[in-house]
């Protein structure tokens, strides 16, 4: 690029992608590094805050990029990343099952609980006095119900529990 | 090259003042030798650059010489240059793709003709006058630098860890073994053990890295490293294990490529970029603390 009269020698060799041939598809990645990493630092009467510039390359590292504008430079290994795209269907599917029975589990447990907190008598003498232990229950059962709810609500994968 | 710009001699009031409407800024691209007729680039023959090169937001760039030196702007308007504008565009990577590629098709063009010295994005002054104080203010480091790189061309290395080498150990019978493992356990044995296999393949491909980096840093006439790049910035999934630059005369190009024929192997994968201007070996920090011209 710099001097095309004698580029033959490294030119004809096949390393690269033919990306870093052409002027406007040389990857933005390189540029940027260059032109915001290196060449000659020197205050102009612009006051470009450094800090923001430092900021900026590290915020390029990390990608600030839209996906569709990644997707255009280039940048979008992650489709290409088995660990990531989801090419693990297996894995995918064993994920599936186990949210469900994981669902379906406390569903059973929610309504084991329901069932045994209505039996405060029972409860009551493994927790303490008996004069607390209608009032105690009680406040536990709404707890326990209402973290249940949260459960359910919260979990995804469990609003369709396959209630087997 | 003062021929293509009769207007921009040196007493002539700043072309800024030309445009009117919104305040214009000097954007500054780079620092050549004069040339054939300067002092600062006498031994270096400068060819001619394009004449109707064009710079940021299309802005026609003009050369401002001083004592043997040329500095290479082009104006730009303070709405989108200045320093509030700035620091809201610099958070928009389009606007700064558009700005980096165009400060960079200068610099290559300026490059090609002869000895550059590329400064950094965005490095804007209020007039041409203040420009021509940092010419004067700065002309013993600039003309330092631009000897240094006279005649060379940069070329950029970048080596990765090879991903598609099967781990040193595969262990599949362990997993046959393992058949009363649910899918999941297996799944993060494999995990466990293919983790394992590219720790080995990342520390065998870190020293091939290091001996390429030696190498190549022999033929060159200068070299410097950079920080691999994250795989977001690469493009490429692959760890990044060298990223290099590496200044080489012409006359050991030729050389230089055959080092780097040797080191594709199972571990590494090389890729090379350039020709690049000088940009990492004019990587000098001219105090940005301090007025480059007067304020």
């Amino acid at each position: 690029m710099t001097d095309p009269r004698s580029r033959p020698v490294l030119r004809e060799s096949s390393y690269g992608p033919p990306a870093v041939m052409g002027r406007e598809s040389t990857n933005l990645g390189d540029i940027l590094e260059r032109v915001l990493d290196r060449g000659i630092v020197i205050a102009g009467d612009i006051k470009v805050n450094l800090l923001e510039i430092e900021l900026l390359t590290i915020k390029l590292r990390l990608v600030i990029a839209s996906v569709d504008t990644a997707r255009e430079i280039g940048i979008d290994w992650w489709e290409r990343d088995p660990w990531l795209s989801g090419k693990d269907r297996e894995l995918v599917e064993e994920n599936r099952r186990l949210r469900e029975r994981l669902s379906a589990v406390e569903e059973r447990l929610v309504a084991w609980e329901e069932r045994t907190e209505l039996e405060p008598g029972e409860r009551a003498q493994e927790r303490g006095p008996v004069e607390r232990a209608g009032e105690r229950a009680g406040e536990r059962r709404g707890d326990r119900q209402a973290e249940a709810r949260d459960r359910r609500l919260g979990r995804p994968g469990g609003t369709e529990p396959g209630r087997a | 090259m003062r021929d293509h710009h009769p207007a921009m001699s040196e007493n002539h009031p700043a072309l800024s003042q030309n445009h009117p409407g919104v305040g214009q800024g000097v954007y500054l691209y780079a620092v050549t030798p004069a040339g054939e007729n300067g002092t600062a680039g006498a031994s270096v023959e400068r060819a001619e650059r394009p004449p109707d090169l064009r710079g940021v937001m299309g802005g026609v760039v003009r050369p401002v010489p001083r004592g043997g030196l040329v500095a290479h702007v082009s104006d730009v308007p303070l709405d989108r240059f200045g320093e509030e504008p700035l620091r809201r565009s610099l958070e928009d990577l389009d606007w700064v793709e558009g700005v980096a590629r165009a400060h960079h098709r200068v610099v290559e063009a300026l490059a090609a003709a002869g000895p550059t010295a590329p400064v950094r994005l965005v490095t804007v002054y209020t007039g041409e006058e203040q420009v021509r104080d940092l010419l004067d203010l700065r002309h013993d480091d600039f003309t330092e630098i631009l000897s240094r790189v006279a005649g060379r061309r940069e070329w950029g290395v970048k080596a990765y860890l090879r991903r598609d080498t099967p781990p040193p150990s595969p262990a599949p019978a362990a997993t046959a073994a393992g058949g009363g493992d649910s899918p999941g356990m297996a799944y993060l044995r494999r995990k466990k053990e293919s983790l394992r296999g590219r720790e080995d393949l990342w520390r065998a491909a870190a020293e091939r890295a290091e001996l390429l980096h030696a190498e190549l840093g022999q033929i060159a006439v200068a070299s410097r490293r950079h920080r691999p790049q994250d795989p977001q910035l690469s493009g490429r999934s692959e760890s990044m294990v060298l990223n290099g630059a590496y200044l080489v005369d012409p006359a050991r190009e030729e050389e230089f490529a055959a080092v780097l024929g040797g080191y594709r192997d199972r571990f590494l994968d090389v890729e090379l970029t350039g020709p690049w201007a000088p940009y990492s070996f004019t990587s000098i920090d001219l105090g940005a603390g301090r007025a480059g011209g007067v304020r």
